[in-house]
Parts: C-alpha cells; structure tokens; sequence
C-alpha cells in the first residue's frame, strides 16, 4: 500500500528535486566487478532517481551486495562508472562519499552509547557541537529511540539496534542510503513493524534516495518505488514495483516476485489496440494481456494466485478447468493445487465456497483478463 | 551445628580427584617457594648467618642499586613503550592492509619467539657494532677513521634490541584482538566519513585495549628481568637488576645484598605479573 504511494513519480521527482537539489541519484555506468577471474557483475546500467527507494532482489549470490558495495566504495569496478547527482564517485574513498549504510549485522560501535554511535559521522566530518546536540535529538526521534541515547548497543534488543543503526546512518544526512538486508537478522513480527517503519522514514524524508538490498520479495513490494531483479550478476528486470508485479517480462520474474501460475498458451488473435490478446489453452480460448504477441506465438499466460476464483462473476470471464489435488489451510488464507492439463496451478482464496470439492474434482477456475499477463514463452534471462 | 559440619566435612573430602593437588604442589614448593623463602631470608641475614637489618637499608640507599634500579625501570618503560608503537603498527598493518603474503610475514614474526633473545644482540653486533656492517660500510663510502654509529654499547642498544626480541609478544595478542573486530565497524565508520587514523583511534583501539594492557604489562615483566641482551650487549655504565645480582653473587659472592635486591627485584616482576593477569583476564585469555 505504500508502495502505491509512492509510485506517483513525477510528484515525488519534483519533491525530491525541491529538497536534495537533485543531487542524489544514482548511475551505475556500464559498472562490472570480477574477483580474479570470476566476474560477479557484469556490466551493468542502471539509475536510481533522487528520491527513489529502489530494491533491488535477487536469489543468493547473483551480486546484489556486490552492487551497493561498489556504490559504498568498497569494491572497486573492473569497468565502468558509478555517478552520484553530477559527482564521478568511482575513485574516491568511502568516506568522501556522502553516503549512509546500514547492514544485517548492525556494526554499531560496542564501546560507544547510542549518542555517540549517532554522533559519529558527525564528529567524523567536523560537525559543531550544537549542530551535533541538534542531529542526535532528531536522527534518535526519526526511529523512535529518544529513551535510549545513554544505552550501550548491548544493553538494546535486535530491532532497536537496527533503528540506532538507521538514525546512525541518518544522521549525516547523506544523499543516498544504503542498506543491505537491514531486517534480515529480526524476527518476522518485527521485520514486518520495520518495513512499515522504514516506509514511514521516507514519505518523511522524500528526497532521499534509497537503494535497498534484500532477498525478501514482501520488503520490496511493500518499500520499493521500483525493483531490480538479479540474477546470475545481471539485472534480470527492472521497472516500476506494481508494473513488474502485474506485467512481469520474463518467467523468471514472475515466479521471483510474488506467485506465479503460468499456462503454456498459443497465441490465437494478435494483441488488439485495446491490449488484449487471445490464446489458447487445450480447449480453453483466454483472452489476456499483451505487448507485441502475434497469432501462433507460443507465450506463457500469468495468473496470480489469487486472482483465481472459484465462482465465476462479469469480469471473470475465463475459465478453465482443473483437477483438485490438495488444499492447504492457513486460517487467513486457503491455499488449492490444481492440475490443468498437466500444469500445476495454484489458487490462494480468502472466501471459499462453503461445500468444499474433494481431491480428485474437476473443477472450474475463472479469471478476469486484466488480471494476467502474457510473456514470451522463451524469455531467457 | 558448625561443628557437626565441620567434623563432617573431612570425611566428605576424601575424594580421590583432590588428592591430586598434593604431587604439582609439593613440587611447587620445593622448586619455587622454598628457594623464594631463602632468598627472603638471606636478605636479613648476613653472610655469617647474623641477622642485619642495616644492611637492608643500606643497600637500599645505595648509590649502585639505586641506579641499577632507574636503569631497569627506564628501560622497562622505553622498551616496551617501543614494542607497544612497533608492534602496534605492525599488527595494523598485518591485519588491516590487505596484502599477499601477510600471513606468512605474522608467522615469521612469531617464530622470532622461539629464539634465544642473545641471538638477536649477536646479529646485532654484526649489524651495528664498531666493526659491523653498518659502520663497515659507512667509513668506507664516507672514507671515514672511525665507526660513526656507535648506539648500541649504550641503554639505546639494549633498548633496541629488546623492542626487536619482545615485538612479538604484543603483536600476538594484537593480532587475536583484530582479528575479532568486526569488518562491518569499519565498513560504516569509513562510510560516516572517518578517514583511516579516526578509524583506527575511535573504532580499532577502543576494541585491543584489552590486548595493549596485556601485551605490553608482559613486554614490561619480560623487561625488567632480561639478563641475556643486557650481559651480551655489555655497555659500559647500563647495570640492571639482574645483572647487579649476578654480580654480586657471583663475582663478589656478597650474598645478602644480592638477595636484598633480588627480593626487590621479585615484587616488581609479582606486582606486574598481576597488572598482566588482571588484563588478560578481561581479555578473556
Ligand atoms: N570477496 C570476494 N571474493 C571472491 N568472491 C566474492 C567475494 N565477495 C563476493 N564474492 C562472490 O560474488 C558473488 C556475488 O556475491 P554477493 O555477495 O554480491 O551476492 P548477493 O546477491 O548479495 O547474495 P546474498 O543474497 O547471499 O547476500 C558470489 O558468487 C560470491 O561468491
Ligand atoms: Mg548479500
């Protein structure tokens, strides 16, 4: 939900440009990393815009930390640029920077309070006294740990030490934070609190730009304007969060960010002026959303879950028809697998009819064509 | 009732597993506490088994001891204040700048602690003596009569060759204490903007000052009783403690006095084994 608030760009653009001077996007120019031989990065392009909470996601492995070191400083590129607003910042060190981070671990100071923890960057850059006095009080009230400024780091619980961590990073107002995995190390019930925390941070601080790191598709969803998926040290997909979400571009974005249920179809009726398509699936004629599919491409339809319906209504209009396997229930949700023509094809429902089929039924599934997504059957990454 | 408990209690004691103190301290004191005892009472006795008081005294205020004893500590002092910044910076280094071959550098390093510490004063003489390599070499490229450098047969040799024997024993724990520093306090303290000296004053430091204490109260105990390098090195005028003892014991075979000051002489080494087991305790060694 707040990720639809924060996808009106163009007002957050504007926003962002009145408070930062527009000094606080990120360009990776052609940017790759190699260990030795063994090239982690490959060339990669990408912006951030001022103001811009990008996520970037991926499965283990395929770089994403790799990247936000790079933009940290700490891993030099083989090749390419990294810009920060009009700055080249590819030869200079961490601390020239201008930049936040915060990572799983926390890293705070163990020997210093959580004052002084705040206080740091500050005293680091020469800040005055007063100036000082002033950030803690507001960086320790941003995450909501005024109480705690006398505490050591030991004497704070995982969650706290993150927030420390945040209003640490905060403090020296940096044009660009940077964190990476940040609730990783939190339990659920407070990861979910911190997502909505660090989501309310931003719509408070609206020109800072945040490049977020996780592995975590819910963080991303709920936090990122847009998303970049990895893969394999390439970016995979990259586009505006609800986008990538309804319109995935290739199989493997859809099934990374969120559930997908993806039907082999054959393009029946090219994509219309109105962006529709028709395709067929065994018996079924479906009609879904498409780019530039032409008659008799083989593509692959994308159906959410949870835009599966058992009942069939006016928007629903396509149907197909699947063998019940399984049910799954987990109080807020009930979870049905399906076959359908030998693609397993999974139902998440919040209302269920009341006369529940048994394994072994046939049954109807229906789905409105907005709702799906066609996408080239091929898509290799 | 306490004395049912107390009658009670030896019988309960019985235990086979205690009876194993009394072998390792047996042989304690035997080897270790008796001669320490007759050490302490020669100091009061004098050599035809009197007791003399004044002699104690004397010696105490004596011009010989006295400097013995400022020539020992001040060497401690500067010897281990030079092993604390070498070592300090080494061990930075090793564990810090990235560079091939550190770890075997460090294991290098460490096997200097298994020589014997006259080893180093002799390379040292080849090194640095009159008729070293340094001087050598000098008074031939500068056509010079006589050897320029002339450091070593002074405090300042003996100085210089204990911060090179006794390196190691701070690099050690260095070492160990960095190794525990998190990467990621250094990652966000360069981040915040903290240039490489503010990192290491206000983030590594903090984190091996356990391991400093430790070190270098070792590097002072190690010090204060070196005999080896202070005889091998033979500089007119530098006695220390050690060296005073052995030449009145056995030069002069004036007993009391020498165990005058080796009673001395053992509560500084006692007073800073304690100051190092007490830092090394919060070490957590
Ligand atoms: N210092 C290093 N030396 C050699 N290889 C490295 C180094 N750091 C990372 N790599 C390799 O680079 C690749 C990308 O690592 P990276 O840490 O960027 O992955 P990631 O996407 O952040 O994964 P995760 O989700 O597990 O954190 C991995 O194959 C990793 O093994
Ligand atoms: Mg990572």
């Amino acid at each position: 939900m707040s990720a639809a608030a924060f996808t009106g760009t163009s007002v957050m653009d504007i926003d962002a440009a009145k408070v930062r001077g527009a000094g606080s996007n990120v360009h990776f120019d052609k940017v790759s990393v190699a260990y030795g031989a063994h090239v982690v990065l490959h060339p990669l392009t990408l912006d951030i815009a001022p103001g811009e909470i990008l996520a970037m996601i991926g499965p283990s492995g395929s770089g994403k930390t790799t990247a936000l070191r790079a933009v940290a400083g700490f891993v030099r590129p083989a090749s390419g640029r990294i810009r920060i607003g009009a700055t080249d910042v590819t030869d200079l060190p961490p601390y020239e920077r201008g930049l936040g981070m915060v990572v799983q671990n926390y890293a705070l100071f163990p020997h210093m309070r959580v004052e002084d923890n705040v206080a740091f960057g500050l005293r680091a850059q020469g800040a005055d006294k007063a100036l000082i006095g002033e950030r803690i009080k507001d960086a320790l009230g941003t995450v909501g740990m005024s109480a705690y400024a006398r505490r050591y780091p030991r004497e704070l619980s995982g969650g706290q030490q993150q927030r420390v961590a945040i209003a640490r990073a905060l403090a020296v107002r940096p044009r660009v934070l940077l964190l990476d995995e940040p609730l990783s190390a939190l339990d659920a019930q407070i990861r979910r609190n911190m997502v909505e925390e660090i989501a309310r941070l931003h719509r408070s601080l609206p020109g800072l730009t945040i490049l977020y790191v996780t592995h975590d598709q819910t963080e991303a969803l709920t936090l990122a304007d847009k998303i970049a998926i990895m893969r394999d040290g390439r970016v995979c997909s990259h586009g505006p969060t609800t986008e990538l979400y309804r319109r995935p571009p290739n199989r493997f974005t859809a099934e990374f960010l969120g559930r997908a249920n993806l039907l082999p179809v054959t393009v029946a009726e090219a994509v219309g002026p109105k962006g529709f398509a028709t395709a067929r699936h065994g018996d079924a004629l479906l009609t879904g959303a498409g780019r530039n599919e032409k008659a008799g491409d083989k593509s692959l339809l994308c159906i959410r879950p949870q835009h599966l319906s058992l009942t069939a209504d006016s928007d629903h209009t396509n149907r197909i028809v699947g063998t019940l396997q399984e049910v799954h229930w987990q109080g807020e949700l009930t979870h049905l697998v399906l076959d359908v023509d030998g693609t397993p094809v999974r139902v998440s429902a919040t209302r269920l009819p009341i006369a529940l089929p048994e394994p072994g039924a046939k049954v109807p599934l229906f789905f409105a064509p907005a709702d799906t997504s066609l996408l080239p059957e091929d898509a290799g990454v | 009732m306490s004395e049912a408990v107390t009658l009670r209690a030896p019988a309960f004691r019985r235990e086979p597993g205690k009876l194993w103190i009394v072998p390792p301290a047996a042989l304690l004191a035997l080897l270790f506490f008796y001669p320490l005892v007759l050490i302490a009472r020669q100091a009061f006795l004098d050599d035809r088994g009197v007791a003399n008081v004044a002699e104690v005294i004397r010696v105490l205020h004596s011009r010989f001891f006295l400097n013995a004893l400022i020539n020992t500590v001040s060497i401690s002092v500067a010897a281990t204040a030079g092993c604390l910044v070498v070592g300090l910076v080494l061990a930075l280094i090793l564990a810090f700048v990235p560079f091939p071959g550190s770890g075997f550098i460090a294991r290098l390093i460490d096997t200097f602690i298994a020589l014997p510490t006259f080893l180093v004063t002799l390379a040292f003489t080849f090194l640095y003596g009159s008729a070293g390599m340094l001087n050598a070499g000098l008074m031939e490229t500068f056509s010079l009569p006589l050897p320029p450098v002339d450091f070593l047969y002074s405090a300042w040799g003996v100085i210089l060759a204990e911060v090179t024997v006794y390196t190691p024993f701070i690099l050690r724990p260095l070492l160990a204490a960095f190794s525990l520093v998190d990467r990621g306090q250094i990652e966000a303290a360069s981040v915040l903007g903290a240039r490489p000296f503010r990192i290491v004053r206000q983030v590594i430091l903090p984190a091996a000052i356990p391991a400093l204490i430790a070190g270098g109260s070792l590097c002072l105990l190690l010090t204060v009783n070196e005999f080896g390098i202070v005889l091998f090195i033979g500089a007119k005028g530098v006695i220390t403690l050690p060296l005073l003892i052995y030449g009145k014991a056995i030069q002069e075979s004036a007993y009391q006095v020498a165990c005058i000051i080796a009673v001395v002489n053992i509560a500084l080494s006692l007073g800073l084994f304690g100051l190092y087991r007490f830092a090394a305790g919060r070490l957590g060694a």
